[in-house]
C-alpha cells in the first residue's frame, strides 16, 4: 500500500479497480475482510472500513452469513463516479502545470491530439 | 468497551517525572500502537497496567478494575518485555510449557506452529539461544497466550526482517480469528503502521497524539513550494516542522488547510514522519 492516503480508501479503490477491469464480476463474491487484511498486511478493522464504504455507496451488497457481493450496476456506478472525478483529479492539475509552463489551453489540446497519434 | 482506561496518571521517581497526567483508553479487540522515543514513559505505563509498578497518582483500570495485586485481572494479561528473563536452564519447550500453565487461553498447537515458523530449536536450553531466538520465544508466548490483553514492548531485539514479517503475519492472522486487545510498543513505526487501528504517542511522559491510525494517515501533509505560496496556503495551521532552501519552503502540517492549494504541492505525510515531527527533538537522558 502507498504511504500517506487512508488505507480504507485505498482498499475501496482497489476493489473498484477490480470491478472496472472485470476481475470482479457483477454479483460475484468479494474477498472477506480477513482475506483482504492478510493479503495487504493491514488491520482487519481498516479493511472492513473500506468494504463498508463500498456498501454505503451501493457498490457492494451483503448477503447475511455468506459475505459481500458486487452490486449488479456496480461497474456503471464506479465509472460514473470516476468520470466525474476525472476533471478534478487529472485535467485541472494538467492545466495548472501548463499555465506554469506558459502553454495555452489550445497548446494543450494540440498536445493531446498529438499524443493520441503516437 | 475499553480494555484499558487511564485517567490523570502520574508516575514520579526521585527527581524525575516518568508519566505526567496521562489519560488514554484502549478499546477492546483492537490493535493499538504505543509509540514514542526511548525514555518517553511507554514501558513505565505498561508496567503500571500489568501491576508491576504502582502509580504515584491517577486512575488505572484494566477490564474495569485496578490491576494492582488483582489476580482476576492479571490472569487475563500477558506482557512481553524487550529483554524477558527466563530461568536459563530451561529448554525452549519447557519455557513454553511454563507459559501454558500461566495462560488460561493458551493454544499449544498454535505455539508448536510458531516454533516451526521461527525455526526455533525446541530442545535447546534458552541460555544457548541467540538474541533473536530469545525474542522469538517471547513473541511465541505473547501470541499463543491469546491473552485478552497482550502487550508487546519492543519485542524484537535481534530479529531479522524476515522473522519480524512472520510475527506481523501471524499476529494479523490470529487476531482475525481470535480478536483481542493488543498493545504494540515499537520504534519500527513504518513496519507496523498498517497493522494498527489506534495510535497513542507519548512524549516526555505526556500523550501528544491519540487517534485512529487511518485518520492520522489522511490528515497530516507535507507542503512544498515557493516560500510565499506555502506561507499563504499554511496560514493559520501551526507547522510541525519547516525547512527552507533558496526561496523554497517545505512545511509539515498536522492537517490539510481548508483552502485551495495554489502553486504548492501537497503530499500526505507518513505516520513515521508525523511521529518524528510531533516528538521533541534532541537527546534526553
Amino acid at each position: 500500500m502507498d504511504d500517506g492516503r487512508p488505507l480504507f480508501q485505498q482498499i475501496a479503490e482497489q476493489i473498484e479497480g477490480a470491478i472496472l477491469d472485470g476481475s470482479l464480476a457483477a454479483d460475484g463474491q468479494v474477498p472477506s475482510t480477513n482475506e483482504l487484511a492478510a493479503f495487504h498486511r493491514i488491520n482487519p478493522a481498516t479493511a472492513a472500513k473500506g468494504i463498508n464504504q463500498l456498501v454505503t455507496d451501493g457498490i457492494l451488497y451483503k448477503k447475511r452469513g455468506i459475505g459481500m457481493f458486487v452490486a449488479t450496476d456496480a461497474r456503471e456506478r464506479v465509472l460514473e463516479r470516476r468520470r466525474e472525478a476525472f476533471g478534478r483529479d487529472f485535467v485541472k492539475p494538467l492545466l495548472v502545470e501548463a499555465r506554469r509552463l506558459g502553454l495555452s489551453a489550445e497548446d494543450v489540446k494540440k498536445l493531446i491530439e498529438k499524443g493520441g497519434q503516437e | 468497551m475499553s480494555a484499558v482506561f487511564v485517567e490523570d496518571l502520574t508516575m514520579r521517581y526521585r527527581g524525575h517525572t516518568a508519566l505526567d497526567g496521562v489519560g488514554l483508553e484502549f478499546q477492546e479487540n483492537s490493535i493499538h500502537g504505543l509509540l514514542g522515543r526511548n525514555g518517553a514513559g511507554k514501558t513505565t505505563l505498561m508496567r503500571i497496567l500489568t501491576g508491576q509498578e504502582f502509580a504515584t497518582s491517577g486512575r488505572v483500570e484494566v477490564f474495569g478494575q485496578p490491576p494492582r495485586e488483582n489476580s482476576a485481572v492479571l490472569s487475563r494479561v500477558c506482557f512481553i518485555r524487550e529483554s524477558l528473563k527466563y530461568p536459563t536452564n530451561f529448554k525452549v519447550r519447557e519455557a513454553l510449557a511454563a507459559a501454558a500453565i500461566a495462560c488460561d487461553a493458551w493454544d499449544a498447537a498454535f505455539a508448536e506452529r510458531l516454533v516451526r515458523d521461527f525455526a526455533l530449536p525446541a530442545h535447546r536450553p534458552l541460555k544457548k539461544l541467540s538474541r533473536g531466538q530469545l525474542s522469538a520465544v517471547g513473541i511465541i508466548i505473547g501470541l499463543a497466550s491469546r491473552a485478552p490483553l497482550t502487550l508487546f514492548d519492543e519485542p524484537y531485539l535481534g530479529l531479522d526482517a524476515v522473522a519480524r514479517q512472520v510475527f506481523y503475519d501471524r499476529l494479523l492472522e490470529d487476531f482475525a480469528e481470535h480478536p483481542r486487545t493488543i498493545v504494540l510498543s515499537t520504534h519500527l513505526i513504518d513496519e507496523v503502521a498498517d497493522l494498527l487501528e489506534h495510535v497513542v504517542l507519548i512524549d516526555a511522559g505526556r500523550v501528544v497524539i491519540d487517534a485512529d491510525a487511518d485518520e492520522l494517515r489522511g490528515q497530516a501533509v507535507s507542503v512544498a513550494g515557493s516560500a510565499e505560496a506555502v506561507s499563504a496556503y499554511a496560514q493559520g495551521v501551526a507547522p510541525l516542522h519547516r525547512s527552507e532552501l533558496a526561496g523554497r519552503l517545505r512545511v509539515a502540517l498536522p492537517r490539510r488547510p481548508a483552502r485551495p492549494a495554489d502553486g504548492v504541492s501537497v503530499e500526505p505525510l507518513s505516520l513515521q514522519d508525523l511521529i518524528v515531527f510531533s516528538t521533541s527533538q534532541g537527546d534526553r537522558k
